[in-house]
């Protein structure tokens, strides 16, 4: 296999109808996860000794906090891939995912302030934990906003392109900002070095949530990397030979 | 049942987590979907045929 051959999969109109693919596994797999991961959380799962019931906020707030940090990441790559190479199918990728990021930040911080107020007597606190994640929401914002004060696409995807990578230096800030600062948020609960501290129905429960928001990220972005390739590319031949733009 | 929505007494803040994610995620599938579908509204008017047909005084 050649080098060229990678270079195929990342020209638009060969990844659009992989991408179509590809989409109903990911959103089925995701619907059928978070149905399971539901039962498990708001049924099968015990009361906690200590929190009551209001711990169940845990099987939600854990997967988008999650979810908000490695998108972010992984759009940083993206970035990246395409300041270094210069496809446009990366920077695309990019923008794809910048929304639901930002929907899994504002996801993360409502469900944290609505655990906040019952377990530790407030919606909100600026310690080193909520304050970080309050940024991420304004990176993912602020590259959304970015994109839409520029004109020029190719502009735009520089631009974009910068300030996520810039902006990735808050997801290390994040995720230790419980081990460098003394926070009201808690440590961690789950790591890959240590035994888990909750329960195995509690924790099996959260890693299905969690990998329903993955597959529902990865579907969503697909979907709407495949929107923006016929928002950036129509009036080119591929995206008029499209069955869905021939038909009415 | 109803102690099932109760929450032992969490039910704002337990069915408010879930409620609100819920409404954001079907906020963001109805908005893609209606964007998509705007999308392709453009791109037909943008294919060759309808500019070619459009500068005719066609359309």
């Amino acid at each position: 296999m050649t080098s060229s051959n990678w270079y195929r999969y990342s020209s638009p109109a060969t990844f659009y109808p992989i991408a179509g693919r590809m989409i109903p596994w990911f959103g089925w797999a995701a619907a059928v996860l978070a149905a399971i991961g539901l039962w498990i959380g708001l049924g099968l799962a015990p009361t906690d000794f200590q929190q009551g019931e209001a711990y169940r906020i845990i099987f939600i707030h854990v997967a988008a906090a999650w979810m908000s940090m490695f998108i972010y990441v992984v759009m940083a790559a993206w970035s990246g891939v395409f300041l270094a190479f210069n496809t446009r199918l990366s920077a695309m990728m990019a923008q794809a995912m910048a929304p639901t990021g930002a929907l899994m930040t504002f996801i993360a911080l409502l469900t944290g302030s609505l655990w906040g107020k019952p377990t530790w007597g407030t919606y909100w606190a600026w310690d080193a934990r909520m304050t970080s994640e309050l940024i991420l929401l304004f990176l993912y914002m602020g590259v959304i906003a970015l994109r839409n004060a520029i004109d020029d696409p190719r502009r735009a995807d520089r631009a974009c392109a910068v300030l996520a990578l810039v902006g990735v230096i808050n997801v290390p800030i994040i995720y230790f900002s419980v081990k460098w600062w003394n926070t009201l948020h808690q440590g961690s609960s789950v790591s890959l070095t240590a035994a888990p501290k909750m329960a195995m129905i509690m924790l099996t429960g959260m890693l299905i949530m969690a990998l329903a928001a993955w597959f529902y990220s990865i579907a969503v972005t697909l979907y709407r990397v495949r929107v923006i390739m016929i928002e950036r590319e129509r009036g080119s031949a591929w995206v008029g030979e499209l069955q869905e733009v021939q038909s009415r | 049942m109803s102690e099932f929505f109760a929450m032992g007494g969490y039910a704002f803040y337990v069915w408010g987590s879930f409620g609100a994610t819920a409404l954001v995620v079907i906020a963001e599938l109805l908005s893609l979907r209606a964007r998509r579908r705007r999308a392709l509204d453009e791109a037909r008017l943008a294919t060759p045929d309808n500019l070619s047909a459009a500068t005719q005084g066609v359309l």
